[in-house]
């Protein structure tokens, strides 16, 4: 795959913002062997130059930019020949007719499973003067039509915007609420209009927060609708066949996620379609049904969303990734658990493709797909059984989602429990519970035993008042386990907007986020899945 | 031309503003441009197993804001919170944190002459947060680089590998 250093020059764009190209920049500095990049001067404004010095192929470069900026948008070409603009332009046409031609090619290699596909790019490459690489021009038509549609009735806005929006609409919630406590001991006779204002008021602002709040919220269809015509693309190429089913497209998404997650999703689609499913003869002869099923789902999760990518292909190998790993000289043992061995895909450099081909396979890729989600403070788990599939879960936090919220008091504190993983409370018996070793308690409910968790306790609350104390439990599950979490009240159950903690903070243990109350005071939002980890171990 | 001149005079190179406030008996100067907004003392929701400076967060419209106590970071003999303690709402690299002082004194101009390198002494800061002493007058500031004390890991406001 190393082919002798070259030297390129490589243009980006039409970009909205020119900071867009940064981010490749930062690949070449991230990934250690990628070469050296530098910023020479643009021809046109709304565009980026670099000059490159890379043993990688062009494809190769494009599979690493795809993450940041489209496939279009980047224009590769040796820096040996100097391109003056009109030549420049009559060598993009001839390579457009090029890119058509090799469009074709996919199309008659996919008739004929094992023809040497990886021919068609390297014929494109050998001239390698300017390859612009047009992604299939006839897709990009009816993708131009719908965009004209789209704009006619959407606006673009800056996301800042709608944040500051939300923000003052939140603030707006709080004085009304304030009125109406201020309010209540008024003489209905004596101030009737007064009171009627103050009622309509209230309904008001209640549907400005709600319309508000839907602005930033997408359905997950919105990304799931582009992998049918990828994922059959990609099939035709690879001659394989493959189903694709999507659960939960009407899960909705914060817009900016939404974004970020679209990317790596591709890629892991991708890696299902190349490495997982099997070719239609292999599965037959493995007593599976011909096509294979790649299956999108998205749903919530105890305030996190949760979105899979599962196959039910040729499934991870352990022994071939243990063997690789040594090989790359990583530490390994034959005692590491599954999921310690699956961890080590997202070494960078990592492939265990026996063959490398134009789709994937040449170990960039897990480690940047990991990257970009550890971004957004979230996480990647795999799940495999070899012969049988492989699951990739994406974790992704909510920043700002609506959450239903149960308030809980302890002394003087309100702490939020994410109402979805909230399972039952009641009022506690003390024969009910049971100590067991180290101190740590049990609670018999129903015939089923399960942790105690003071709050009082792990949140360290000062107790004021001697009379009150915790009586009251709140059995939460998370990751399929339940302990009960000891508090002194239940408060009321309310839709909360989860604030981040760490765009000011950092990160605070068993607490996964913060809230605004009606009064204007803050509530710790706790992290029920953090909990659940922290009894059951 | 005289004109210009004046303007020139009036605002030597290099003089910085300084906000100051104080600390028990000392005075201290900030950066005015670090400075975003300057409030009263309301109190905050604490945070388990913080250290006993950060008292908390408050709602700042809309936006989190950590609380740190200087006189707590700095082992002043008192913190009392009564009606004239006074939030320092800092804007630090897109960060928001709110600092509570005894009281704020007023807006200094700072000519570089002005100020003197700080001795090296033992205190609770960290040397190479204190910029200088400033002298004006009778009085002496201890010009603070907040952006790099309240960075500072030992803050608690950032976890070490960030």
């Amino acid at each position: 795959m190393a082919g002798q250093a070259r030297t390129l020059e490589i243009q980006i764009g039409p970009l909205d913002r020119l900071e867009q190209a940064d981010a490749i920049k930062e690949l070449f500095r991230d990934i250690p062997g990628l070469g050296a990049i530098r910023d020479i001067e643009s021809p046109q404004a709304n565009t980026r130059s670099f000059a490159v010095e890379t043993t990688s192929t062009n494809d190769d470069l494009l599979d690493l930019f795809a993450f940041h900026v489209a496939k279009e948008q980047v224009l590769i070409r040796d820096a040996a020949v100097p391109a003056s603009g009109a030549a420049a332009d009559e060598d993009e046409e001839t390579v457009l007719v090029a890119g058509a031609a090799e469009g074709e090619a996919y199309g008659f290699f996919s008739e004929a499973p094992g023809a040497p596909r990886a021919d068609a790019p390297h014929a494109a490459q050998a001239p390698a003067q300017a390859v612009k690489v047009a992604a299939a021009p006839k897709a990009s038509e009816p993708k131009v039509a719908m965009q004209a549609q789209m704009e006619s009735t959407t606006i673009r806005v800056d996301v800042k915007k709608v944040d500051q929006l939300i923000n003052l609409v939140g603030e707006l919630v709080i004085t009304q609420a304030m009125l109406a406590q201020n309010s209540r001991g008024l003489d209905a006779g004596a101030y009737q209009q007064l009171l009627a204002g103050l009622a309509d008021l209230d309904r008001n602002t209640r549907d400005l927060q709600e319309s508000v709040m839907s602005i930033r919220m997408i359905p997950m269809s919105i990304v799931f609708s582009r992998f049918p015509r990828m994922l059959r693309d990609l099939a035709n190429k690879l001659g394989k066949k493959v189903e694709l089913v999507t659960l939960g497209e009407a899960t909705e998404l914060d817009k900016g996620l939404v974004e970020k997650i679209t990317d790596p999703l591709t890629h892991l689609v991708r890696n299902s379609c190349d490495h997982g499913i099997e070719m239609p003869a292999d599965r037959l002869a493995k007593g599976k049904s011909e096509h294979g099923t790649i299956t999108l789902s998205a749903s919530h999760q105890g305030g996190s969303i949760v979105i899979e990518v599962r196959d039910d292909g040729r499934g991870l190998s352990r022994e071939k990734i243990l063997s690789k790993a040594q090989e790359r000289g990583i530490e390994v043992s034959e005692q590491m658990s599954d999921a310690e061995v699956w961890q080590l895909i997202f070494a960078p450099g990592f492939s265990t493709a026996d063959e490398v081909t134009d789709v994937s396979g040449r170990g960039v890729g897990m480690d940047v797909v990991k990257r970009n989600i550890a971004a957004l403070n979230g996480s990647v788990e795999i799940d495999s059984a070899e012969g049988y599939g492989m699951k990739v879960s994406v974790r992704l936090p909510l920043t700002l989602a609506i959450m239903d919220g149960m308030s809980v008091g302890v002394s003087d504190e309100v702490y939020i429990l994410p109402l979805s993983s909230v399972v039952e409370s009641f009022q506690v018996n003390a024969d009910d519970v049971s100590t067991v070793a180290q101190g740590s308690q049990l609670v018999k409910v129903r015939d089923e035993y399960m942790p105690v968790i003071a709050l009082e306790k792990i949140f360290q609350v000062p107790r004021f008042d001697p009379n009150k104390s915790s009586n009251i439990m709140v059995v939460v599950e998370a990751d399929g386990s339940r302990v009960a979490l000891l508090v002194d009240e239940l408060l009321g159950q309310h839709q909360v907007v989860v604030k981040n903690l760490e765009s000011n903070y950092r990160k605070v243990p068993n607490v996964s986020g913060a809230t605004i109350l009606g009064d204007g005071t803050v509530a710790l939002i706790l992290d029920t899945g953090g909990l659940v980890r922290r009894a059951r171990h | 031309m005289s004109v210009m001149g004046k303007t020139a005079e009036a605002v030597p190179t290099g003089t910085r503003e300084y906000l100051t406030f104080r600390l028990d008996q000392e005075e201290y100067g900030i950066d005015i441009l670090k400075v975003q907004e300057i409030r009263g003392y309301e109190p905050p929701t604490r945070i388990a197993n913080a250290p006993n400076f950060i008292k908390g967060v408050v709602n700042l419209r809309g936006t989190i804001v950590p609380i740190v106590d200087m006189r707590l970071k700095f082992n002043c003999a008192q913190a009392d919170y009564n009606s004239f303690t006074v939030v320092i709402i800092l804007n630090l690299r897109n960060r928001v944190v709110g600092i509570v002082v005894d009281s704020v004194s007023d807006v200094m101009e700072l000519t570089p002459e002005s100020i003197r390198s700080a001795p090296d002494i033992e205190s609770a800061i960290d040397n190479s947060c204190i910029l200088g002493l400033g002298s004006v007058g009778e009085r002496m500031l201890i010009l603070l680089d907040i952006e790099k004390l309240m960075s500072g890991v030992d803050m608690g406001l950032v976890t070490a590998n960030e």
